[in-house]
């Protein structure tokens, strides 16, 4: 398993190397204050992944450790119809959707 | 289904009783409600008890109403039943209605406009100083979403799910797919979605002609059908959006759980709004004319998204932090960022009810699209090859900001169904992103601040 998993981590972090390389060569280029804030957030953003990922053989728990992360209020989507209400609200809003869950159609709204 | 018991008495009084007829009756009502809508129609009690004991229901009530603008009620029944192998099953139908005004994509002006409805029968007038809103605005939508969700192999999950959408002049249809593989103990998720959309578009008064202008005049005159007639170009159309998703989960620890996201979304088709106009005016900032909106017939959208929940100890009363970010673009040159938390606070335990206080801030920003123009100078308009000359003054795609507050207060019944009740206020803040203002909209207001107040009640019942 933990092989596995390693191997799916070197994937993954190869796959970022090659979409994040780009972005940031480009923000030096041009200097322009967006694209280095925009670079900023996909630096940090990087930096959290590969933290995570490098720490991965530290990160996790065993299975009778999930008491906390069983729980409704710790669910990455707690409560599923407050999500899609919202997603509903700002959809019709704003110029955005998506992100967390499919942003797709469903609405005349828009 | 289960009736609720008082486990805190052996003897319960007989206002105890009472009330507990009373809940048990609200429940059966509910549950035959549920049972109505999902088919089930009027079943004797042993047999709705067997067809409904598995099954968990999530109900809520939502009421969003804006300030002189739009009026929303919405009502949301989602049921689910877990098979015993894992497999589960999701049934949601969702009924909204909406009425009131909205911004028809006119620019405010000195003195009252008049303007012609979007079924070219009759006309509504914006008053002097106010930004023009259509009252016409109405529509009731139904919506059918079911999902299936079942373990493939050990670690490996899948998910497929179907869409009906049906408004008075829209329908929509969408199915969706989605693989997620656990590893590391299932500490690591990473999966894959697919989701595609097929919408059809029918307004009332068809398809407008992109940048013919608004016809406005006596709609009973013999010549106005014909003349109207002439600023259409069809019935209804199309648009087909299809959505990638990929997604990684991380547990941290016992109290910490992260999830990435990036996504791609296709859209492509109708993507203009035949409800909205632009103002076309003279170098004073006096409308002229009001042309017809004109969008890019395809649209590519892509985000990263991030979310951390933190479980705090019992020293910050076992709060529940939840995080999240997203970064979205599209080539429409729209950015936008948005930041969005939630603090779930357990409080003591009182008569024998769990519950909780869950304050939430949204802060939401976005860059105006390339073609937006919140009005347009005569000779101006571009009208050699609209194709190329895309337009919209509709402020959704211009330059804003937004603030979301609010609170929810919710709390565990003793037969454990949940209630909550949420509170929130929503500020949309459009502003300018450059554009030379007219000297005459010195003491005018062209990018009017928005306001909502969100209010939703919610009942989790078995």
């Amino acid at each position: 398993m933990a092989s596995n998993g390693k191997q799916w981590q070197a994937m993954a972090l190869k796959a970022l190397k090659v979409i994040m390389k780009p972005s940031i060569k480009k923000s030096r280029q041009l200097y322009q204050p967006m694209s280095i804030a925009v670079s900023k957030t996909k630096l940090i953003l990087l930096a959290v992944v590969l933290v995570n990922l490098s720490a991965c053989s530290s990160l996790g728990v065993e299975p009778w450790e999930r008491d906390l992360l069983a729980t409704k209020a710790m669910a990455l989507t707690s409560s599923p119809v407050d999500a899609a209400l919202d997603d509903h609200i700002y959809f019709s809003k704003e110029a955005s959707s998506g992100g967390k869950s499919f942003g797709g159609g469903g609405c005349g709204c828009n | 289904m289960r009736y609720s018991n008082n486990k805190n008495s052996n003897q319960p009084s007989q206002s105890n009783q009472h009330s507990q007829h009373k809940k048990a009756n609200i429940k059966t009502a509910l549950s035959m409600a549920a049972g109505a809508l999902l088919g089930t129609g009027v079943i004797v009690n042993d047999a709705k008890a067997e067809v409904l004991k598995d099954w968990q229901f999530d109900s809520a009530f939502l009421f969003y109403s804006e300030d002189q603008r739009v009026t929303a009620a919405e009502v949301i029944v989602s049921g689910n039943k877990t098979f015993a192998n894992d497999e589960i099953l999701n049934f949601k139908l969702t009924i909204d209605s909406l009425t009131g005004a909205s911004a028809n994509g006119a620019v405010v002006q000195a003195q009252a406009q008049t303007f012609t409805r979007p079924s070219g029968e009759g006309q509504y007038v914006a008053p002097a100083g106010d930004t023009p809103l259509d009252d016409t605005f109405k529509d009731t939508r139904v919506q059918l979403n079911t999902q299936w969700t079942q373990p493939l192999a050990e670690n490996y999950t899948a998910s497929i799910g179907g869409h009906f959408s049906k408004e008075f002049d829209y329908l929509s249809l969408g199915i969706n797919g989605n693989l997620a593989v656990g590893f590391y103990k299932k500490n690591s998720t990473i999966s894959v979605g697919l989701s595609h959309f097929k919408d059809t578009f029918t307004p009332v008064g068809g398809i407008p002609k992109p940048y013919a202008s608004m016809l406005i005049g006596d709609s009973s005159s013999a010549s106005w059908d014909e003349a109207f007639a002439k600023t259409r170009i069809a019935s209804s159309d199309n648009k087909v959006t299809s959505d990638v998703l990929l997604g990684f989960t991380q547990v941290i620890n016992r109290r910490m759980i992260t999830q990435f996201n990036y996504s791609y979304s296709m859209v492509r088709g109708y993507l203009t709004d035949p409800f909205k106009i632009v103002s076309v005016l003279d170098q004073q900032g006096t409308a002229q004319d009001y042309i017809y909106e004109h969008r890019p017939d395809e649209r590519n959208k892509q985000s990263t998204f991030a979310q951390t929940k933190y479980h705090f100890d019992q020293n910050l009363l076992n709060s529940v932090l939840d995080i999240s970010y997203r970064y979205m673009w599209d080539d429409w040159q729209i950015k936008s960022h948005t930041l969005d938390s939630t603090l779930h606070m357990s409080l003591s335990n009182r008569l024998g009810k769990q519950s909780y206080l869950q304050p939430h801030i949204r802060y939401y920003q976005q860059s105006s699209a390339e073609f937006y123009r919140p009005y347009t100078f005569t000779g101006q308009e571009g009208h050699a090859s609209p194709e190329e000359n895309y337009i919209s003054a509709d402020y959704r795609i211009g330059a804003m900001d937004a603030v979301t507050l609010g609170i929810k207060y919710g709390f565990s019944l003793n037969n454990g169904n949940d209630f909550s009740v949420r509170l929130e206020y929503y500020r949309q803040m459009p502003s300018n992103a450059g554009f030379a203002e007219p000297s005459e909209f010195s003491n005018l207001t062209v990018y009017p601040v928005v306001q909502a107040v969100i209010f939703q009640l919610s009942y989790s019942f078995l």
